[in-house]
């Protein structure tokens, strides 16, 4: 099989046999995006000569013995984690240039732990955008069809993992960000406990509900990621001190035994008879395994978008005011006078969905609106997450589908913000309570689109949704369909 | 309408976004619409209940307050659109 369709663990045990190189591991990948990745505009900013140099330096370190676990794995970074002295742009026009002068966390423990970084994965302008066609800079596309969106916003890093450009990547999840691309890509994607992982050196789109996690080829993947990423850091206060388990430690452990609630309410909302059927089976799947399920009721999910469409933009609308053309990114040079300079960059500098969501957060923050709008959308996130202990009293584990259908094709919702916003409501309540989810691959529409199925666990109970989704997993076999690429 | 164009022209001053003539009307319809799907929080009662802004209860993070190497001025200035050696240089405030 060639290098480059490895999983990281198949890949790491190559590697440390000296069956392989890491030089020629990443040269595979390099090779790989020359031939096919223009096709799928997974990358933003590919890296050769970084990733070589990494490559290399990780070859001596295999050679030495005791090699930490990603080495020389290459894997894709989503352009809105900073690497130092290599372009980071979040997506927009307005950081085109931008080239950060330190890592975030999540990179340097990547480069500590052995990583290639491949390259900088294409993204929706800030993380706002579900199809990833918010993409001043390049467009992806979906690797098991490319007239069809990948999902966003970490829809480059879905699709690289899809397409073999990488053999994992990271990608930010604020409402649905990784799991929903995950499950249009047919690829696993972790969004972790908020706090699990640091977001220094993250590009805040919205801060109490950001969070960093892995895309991978399969769930063992994702654990040996997480096992990297996760822990407390000191330059991230909202980072919380918890104990780091071996996530791979218990993925073996099956399910017998395991409560797991069918919440009602994610059953509604148009979903797709394809997408039902492909969760029913896995549900009964579960069951064969031993898990005891039930139905339980989330009662407020359906407030869940109306919330987080004032809650996200409110933050963003708040963080984005850095950008302003003084210290980095774009500046008007004609603008003679300082606010003018700053209204001039910024309305450049950002495109149409982000000037949206800036607009709509100010009005949601502004006197005379704040109660009705921000505050009681702050509110109705206290209800959701009582919903959710309630429901974590009866089950361990709520299983449900990521998104009520299969990919859509291109362009099919551009022009209506609100329909794009609704796609997202099956995976914003976890992002509102700050819980774990996971989307894994349970199946294929009638067109040949991946559909993923969705996890979720009560906070830092990562190690249940790993374990259940790895049951699942080998019990679905589905990882020998591969997109339809050369 | 639960929002005018005129709103949505002060809002995006506030914002400091510049909107083109053609922009205002498509955004206001839009903002509009968004306004009004958001209007169904107003179903629930939350007479009595306690906003949230952070998922999780953690408290004040707390520590200790030590001299750590700082960004060398040099590469703080790299990504300015106009600096000087020492300075981000803006067009004239007063």
């Amino acid at each position: 099989m060639e290098s480059y369709r490895l999983t990281i663990h198949e890949l790491a045990r190559r590697l440390a046999r000296r069956e392989l190189s890491a030089v020629e591991a990443t040269q595979a990948v390099l090779a790989r995006i020359e031939s096919i990745g223009a096709g799928i505009n997974a990358y933003i900013t590919v890296d050769a000569e970084g990733a070589l140099a990494a490559a290399a330096a990780a070859d001596q370190r295999l050679a030495a013995g005791g090699a930490p676990p990603l080495c020389g794995v290459p894997i894709a970074v989503k352009d809105l984690l900073c690497t130092k002295g290599l372009r980071t742009t979040c997506g927009s026009r307005i950081l085109e240039n931008f080239v950060p002068p330190y890592d975030a966390t999540v990179v340097e423990k990547l480069r500590a732990a052995g990583a290639v970084i491949v390259g900088k994965s294409t993204m929706d302008e800030f993380a706002m955008g579900s199809a990833n066609e918010n993409c001043p800079l390049a467009v992806p596309r979906n690797p098991w069809n490319r007239d069809y969106i990948c999902g966003g916003s970490s829809g480059g890093s879905a699709a690289a993992v899809a397409a073999d450009l990488c053999a994992a990547s990271l990608g930010t999840d604020t409402g649905g960000s990784i799991r929903q691309p995950a499950s249009h890509c047919g690829v696993v994607g972790v969004k972790p406990t908020y706090g699990r992982i640091s977001r220094y050196g993250l590009l805040a789109f919205a801060s109490s509900l950001d969070q960093v996690g892995p895309l991978t080829k399969d769930v063992r993947d994702a654990a040996l990621l997480l096992n990297v990423l996760s822990g407390h850091d000191r330059r991230d206060s909202t980072s919380v001190d918890q104990p780091v388990p071996d996530f791979t430690a218990t993925l073996d452990h099956g399910v017998r035994g395991l409560k797991v609630g069918l919440p009602r309410e994610y059953f509604g909302f148009g979903l797709d008879p394809e997408v039902k059927a492909a969760v029913d089976n896995a549900v009964r799947l579960l069951t064969g395994a031993g898990a005891e399920v039930r139905e339980i009721s989330l009662p407020h999910t359906e407030y869940g978008v109306a919330a987080y469409y004032l809650i996200a933009p409110a933050e963003a609308s708040s963080n984005l005011a850095r950008y302003d053309g003084v210290r980095f990114g774009h500046r008007d040079p004609a603008a003679r006078e300082l606010g003018e300079m700053y209204c001039r960059s910024r309305s450049q500098g950002f495109g149409p969905e982000v000037k949206r969501r800036i607009i709509i957060g100010t009005y949601a923050l502004s006197s005379g609106y704040y109660e009705a709008y921000y505050r009681k959308a702050s509110q109705v996130r206290a209800l959701i997450i009582e919903d959710y202990r309630r429901a974590f009293a009866q089950c361990d584990l709520i299983v449900s589908p990521v998104t009520p259908t299969p990919a859509w094709p291109l362009g099919a919702k551009s022009d209506d913000p609100l329909s794009m916003y609704l796609s997202d409501i099956l995976t914003i309540p976890t992002n509102l309570a700050g819980l774990p989810g996971i989307s894994l691959p349970c199946g294929f529409s009638g067109r040949g689109l991946p559909i993923g199925l969705q996890l979720q666990a009560g906070h830092f109970q990562e190690e249940l949704l790993l374990r259940a989704a790895a049951q699942l997993e080998s019990e679905l076999a589905l990882s020998e369909r591969r997109p339809p690429l050369a | 309408m639960r929002i005018s164009e005129e709103q949505v022209m002060q809002v995006a001053r506030l914002a400091r976004l510049e909107l083109a003539a053609d922009e205002v009307g498509p955004l206001t319809g839009q903002l509009d619409e968004i306004l009004r799907y958001v209007d169904k929080l107003n179903e629930l009662d939350t007479t009595d209940v306690a906003p949230v802004t952070h998922a999780l209860s953690v408290v004040n993070a707390f520590r200790e307050d030590e001299v750590t190497p700082s960004l060398p001025r040099a590469e703080a200035l790299a990504n300015a659109p106009l600096a000087t050696e020492a300075a981000f240089v803006v067009p004239k405030v007063i």
